[in-house]
């Protein structure tokens, strides 16, 4: 199932619906990647909430979409990770490494705008 | 863990089988364990553990034998029950399987967790492979 992307100002925001395939994620990197261009977007945020397992290739693939996005000159802050999944994630050693991380879209939202905010005061 | 072994029981009652050969079978393979897993009574947290190890055992199925099997099923212990998954493959085996059990142990492929993560998740954990005619990964979580 393809996960419909929302342009919210200048963000974007990916809002995970149901149980992802190894193939659905891998389209959603890509189509991420592709719209941060097409729309300019200052950041992205991928809302995890309904995903009840993040197994190694989730993890990976999200820590590739982070840094493929800063790549092209944004940010992005991976939102609603449940705590049973954040256990499973740190008993099996899987990390998002530098990728930001809020608690839910709210937070998220707050957190591209303090980004932006810092980035138009240097 | 021999000692345990007359008690211990699977109940073949349960047993489902998933093919593995596709990324689609991987989100099967977890859902089918994590239903299974539903009925005896574990809590949210221990199905979200029991479908990622599940997740991991069928991805390394897929990764390096293309082709295998999960095979779920009851357990039971005494008056305890849990769950039991077996990841069996025909590939290429693994050689040194001590190794492979070892922490930050990789092929270099650099994908997976390799087992040692799964058995940071499970109770009860088991490894045997013979090069050239395949791995079987068996584990056990126990309702607690």
């Amino acid at each position: 199932m393809r996960v419909p992307i929302l342009k919210q100002r200048d963000y974007l925001i990916a809002s995970i619906q149901s149980a992802l395939s190894d193939e659905d994620l891998l389209q959603l990197r890509d189509d991420l990647v592709a719209q941060v261009g097409r729309y300019r977007s200052r950041g992205a945020i991928v809302d995890v909430t309904v995903l009840d397992v993040m197994d190694s290739f989730a993890v990976r693939t999200l820590r590739n979409i982070a840094h493929m996005i800063r790549l092209r000159g944004a940010e992005t802050v991976i939102v609603g990770i449940q705590p049973e999944v954040a256990f499973a994630m740190v008993q099996l050693g899987l990390t998002l490494e530098d990728v930001a991380t809020a608690l839910d879209l709210e937070e998220g939202l707050a957190y591209l705008d303090a980004k932006a905010g810092s980035q138009h005061a240097s | 863990m021999p000692l345990e072994a007359p008690e211990e029981s699977t109940q073949p009652l349960h047993l489902t089988i998933v093919a593995i050969a596709s990324a689609a079978d991987i989100v099967t393979a977890r859902q089918r364990g994590r239903e299974l897993a539903g009925k005896i009574g574990f809590s949210g947290s221990d199905l979200t553990v029991i479908a990622t190890a599940i997740s991991e055992l069928a991805r390394n199925i897929l990764e390096y034998a293309k082709t295998g099997e999960i095979i779920l099923a009851l357990a039971q212990k005494g008056s305890r029950m849990g769950i039991f998954i077996q990841a069996r493959d025909e590939g290429p085996g693994i050689p040194d399987i001590s190794k492979a059990l070892q922490d930050g142990y990789t092929t270099g492929k650099g994908l997976g967790i390799g087992l040692p993560g799964v058995r940071r998740l499970m109770d009860d954990f088991d490894a045997t492979s013979t090069v050239g005619k395949g791995t079987v990964v068996t584990v056990k979580k126990w309702v607690p």
